[in-house]
């Protein structure tokens, strides 16, 4: 693996979020995405709303869409089973929803409190309605989010991203 | 103590008369109406475009309306919901809160009662005060609704008021017509954008 392409793939994402337009990006604060909520807190011409808890993230997405802005979410997995009922809005309303998932309870997992929701991600993103991309080497992050921004934003369907734990690295509990 | 105060508070303002009220020549002002009666209230005030009629999602009204207020600081919005789905999306207080958007206000129809499911009480009768907590999390403006005289200065901040603010209005919890707007979300969608973009 390019030690390059390991660390820059946060950035691969930011930069088609930049291409397709977001300018709205809910988040709650998390290890696996934090360059790339480094970035868009950076970015003046994104709104960095950041989320007591994920399911506020699916109405923000639905505002913003009311309001002619392109918005993205971020989460752990954990954060899809706190979303479930307020995805009520995407399958009633029909509206662009790209949500990447950063994959916990799965490779190199140390603790079990987050497998049960992360061994049940994926399905539950089918169930209510998303189309799921898993990536599993940095290398493949740029064109499977290109593919999925183009889906969620020209297609106004509902598209996840899991980013797995094995892409994310394991977690460090020393400091 | 709070508690017992708002048991005692004699609620004198009728949801239906205090929504239309606050309507009244509402220009191009955006709506979205928390699922049940507040969406019931909005409706019966008078159909128009701009009424974001929601049907489910419970607790998701006030993000809905930040995201649109964000995406169209050029514009009002107005969020009415009830306590019980204010009481269910509580954290976005806080997440308005750090945003300070500044066109979003949000108008709790406060009967103390969850209306949809049998009247059953809501825990604004139990001592949760939203004036106190959207205080709590920074909102500049946050006030009690529980007279008639007071109607005109909320329909001002609707229009005028600095964001992000709350309004809890103290109604009373007597039974109201069912009115019942269109429920396909995709159509309600669309209409709305289409008046948003007109």
């Amino acid at each position: 693996m390019d030690d390059q392409t390991n660390i820059r793939w946060p950035d691969a994402i930011y930069d088609h979020f930049k291409r397709v337009g977001i300018r709205q990006v809910g988040y709650v604060p998390d290890a696996g995405h934090s360059r790339l909520i480094e970035r868009i807190c950076k970015d003046p011409e994104i709104a960095d709303v950041v989320l007591t808890t994920e399911e506020e993230g699916v109405g923000l997405v639905a505002g913003a869409h009311l309001g002619g802005q392109r918005a993205a979410l971020l989460m752990q997995s954990s954060g899809v089973g706190n979303c479930i009922n307020m995805f009520t809005l995407v399958r009633n309303m029909g509206f662009p929803c790209l949500v990447l998932v950063t994959m916990r309870g799965e490779f190199a997992e140390f603790n079990q409190w987050q497998v049960p929701m992360g061994s049940i991600t994926e399905p539950v993103l089918k169930l209510a309605g998303f189309l799921t991309y898993r990536v599993e080497e940095p290398g493949e992050v740029d064109e499977v989010v290109s593919a999925a921004c183009d889906m969620a934003f020209d297609g106004d369907l509902a598209v996840a991203v899991l980013l797995s734990q094995r892409l994310i690295g394991r977690k460090r509990w020393t400091k | 103590m709070s508690a017992e105060r708002t048991k005692a508070e004699p609620a004198m303002l009728e949801r239906r008369k205090l929504v239309r009220d606050l309507l009244v020549d509402r220009r191009d002002l955006m709506v979205v109406c928390g699922l049940g009666s507040a969406t019931y209230d909005v409706a019966a005030a008078g159909d128009h475009p701009l009424n974001l009629y929601l049907w489910g999602a419970m607790g998701g009204a006030a993000m809905i309306g930040l995201g649109l207020a964000l995406a169209r600081p050029d514009r009002r919005v107005a969020v009415l919901t009830g306590d019980g789905e204010a009481l269910m999306g509580l954290g976005a207080l806080a997440t308005i809160g750090v945003k300070q958007p500044k066109n979003l206000v949000i108008v709790v129809l406060d009967n103390g009662h969850y209306g949809e499911t049998g009247m059953q009480a809501s825990h604004t009768q139990g001592g949760a005060n939203l004036v106190a907590i959207a205080k709590g999390c920074g909102f500049p403006d946050a006030l009690a609704l529980t007279d008639q005289a007071g109607v005109a200065r909320v329909r001002e901040l609707l229009h005028a008021g600095q964001g992000p603010i709350l309004v809890n209005a103290r109604i009373s919890n007597e039974e109201t017509p069912r009115f019942l707007p269109v429920r396909d979300g995709h159509a309600i969608k669309l209409r709305f954008m289409q008046a948003v973009n007109s």
